[in-house]
């Protein structure tokens, strides 16, 4: 049972520079589904609005499991994640960092110390878990985000921009990461505005072209 | 030179054997301002997390009244609160005035706007990231305001600590309503007022050695909240 998404027709301005008119866009795969366009050209609004964060201006996002429609709830929040440029690391440790997304769903303390530690093992964190997260350097801050996303096995993840701050060896490891994550079955969606890495990465590959959304046929 | 002296050998002596009346006083100083913090905190707080969260209409309005009244001068304080407590007040009939039930309602009054104006600063410079992060992750709006005020932890215990020296200290508002009754309603600051008049320096300084240890306490746990908030970023 997998989420379907669709955009349909939607629009966005900011003090009345359009960012996005009418995009449409479907994604019912998994894999990797990369967003390029030009800094500014609207890809992480996109992405916001694609994982309900924002609301569009105009159109519709929505969202269907097994064909029927999903209510854009908080049940529906929880089977999706985006992991924003900026993670917005929770001042604690590590470990706190990653338990966050399951202790709000109230999961039982064994369950969760197991999954924290598969999650921050799978991004090479493991041995840093009782450090305070404020203190990794900008690549762990990454990979921590990323297994605070994990963490709670969404069905979609939308990475916005994931390597965008970080140093060529961290940038190795987190295409690594969304690599295996990919062989796990997970569905993503990524921003980036690096051609190579989406080449790399993707199995589709969008583009944002004044304000609307072109894919990419070859 | 040699009076001082004396008064404060005696106080020093006073302090050492645990004078009794001292005691008292002490006790009762931090029963009256502990809690009125208390209630102010458990107003306060909440009070400045919904004016850093919600945007609502007024709500500059609420914000600059609250930090207007974190500068109230005590004798106003008092004289509303004696007004209000008094025979012919609209609250007379509960006859609170001059017991320390009245002292706390005063020093309530004056300790709320700042636990409430200083919750408010510590949640509104929260990065507005981190409640987007909590909604990313699955968080209720209202899980992710707790996780928003969390995060704002230290910021708002600095609130209520600034909040217990202004109750500590204070002196115009508890002597108006508390009306300074030995054994009943003396506390440090009215006491340290009264015996001062007097020309009873012992007891005066034996007392503002005390108000000092306990706002020097104040002020490291100040001093220790703000450092634990602050983390060193290595790299």
């Amino acid at each position: 049972m997998s989420l379907e998404l669709v955009v349909s027709n939607i629009s966005k301005s900011y003090s009345g520079d359009a960012i996005l008119k009418n995009c449409s866009f479907t994604f019912n795969s998994s894999g990797i589904c990369a967003l390029m366009g030009q800094n500014g050209s609207g890809k992480s609004t996109f992405l916001r609005i694609c994982a309900l964060l924002e609301e569009p201006d105009s159109g519709e996002v929505n969202f269907y499991s097994e064909g029927r429609p999903v209510a854009n709830d908080v049940s529906l929040m929880r089977r999706i994640t985006l992991l924003l440029p900026k993670i917005g690391v929770f001042n604690t440790t590590v470990y706190k960092n990653v338990s966050y997304g399951l202790n709000i769903r109230k999961l039982k303390r064994n369950d969760i110390e197991s999954r924290v530690e598969f999650s921050l093992d799978f991004v090479g964190l493991l041995r840093k878990k009782n450090q305070k997260a404020l203190t990794l350097s900008s690549g762990e801050t990454q990979r921590l985000g990323i297994a605070r996303a994990l963490v709670t096995e969404p069905e979609i993840i939308f990475l916005d921009e994931p390597t965008a701050s970080v140093d060529m060896k961290n940038t190795e490891i987190i295409e690594d990461i969304i690599r295996k994550m990919k062989k796990d079955g997970r569905s993503i969606i990524m921003t980036t505005h690096d051609m190579a890495q989406a080449k790399r990465l993707s199995d589709r590959l969008l583009f944002i072209k004044d304000s609307q959304i072109v894919e990419r046929q070859d | 030179m040699d009076s001082i002296l004396e008064g404060f050998t005696q106080a020093v002596s006073l302090i050492i054997h645990l004078d009794p009346e001292l005691l008292k006083i002490i006790l009762l100083s931090l029963e009256v301002s502990g809690i009125a913090l208390l209630i102010a905190s458990t107003f306060g707080i909440p009070a400045g997390s919904i004016l850093g969260l919600k945007k609502f209409r007024g709500r500059g309005f609420v914000i600059s009244l609250s930090n207007t009244f974190m500068g109230l001068p005590p004798v106003v304080v008092g004289l509303f609160v004696y007004l209000l407590l008094s025979r012919r007040g609209p609250l007379g009939f509960m006859a609170l005035l001059y017991n320390p039930s009245a002292m706390i309602t005063a020093q309530t009054i004056l300790v709320f706007p700042i636990v409430t104006s200083l919750c408010h600063s510590a949640v509104v410079t929260v990065d507005p990231i981190i409640r987007q992060a909590a909604l990313t992750l699955g968080a209720t709006p209202f899980q992710a305001a707790l996780t928003v005020i969390k995060e704002a932890r230290y910021g708002i215990l600095s609130g209520v600590i600034a909040g217990l020296g202004r109750a500590m200290g204070e002196v115009g508002a508890i002597l108006i309503v508390g009306g300074n009754i030995a054994g009943y309603t003396r506390v440090m600051t009215t006491t340290i007022a009264l015996e001062t008049d007097k020309g009873n320096f012992e007891l005066a300084l034996a007392l503002g050695i005390i108000l000092l240890i306990i706002s020097l306490l104040i002020n490291i746990a100040l001093h220790l909240i703000q450092r634990k908030g602050m983390v060193r970023t290595i790299r």
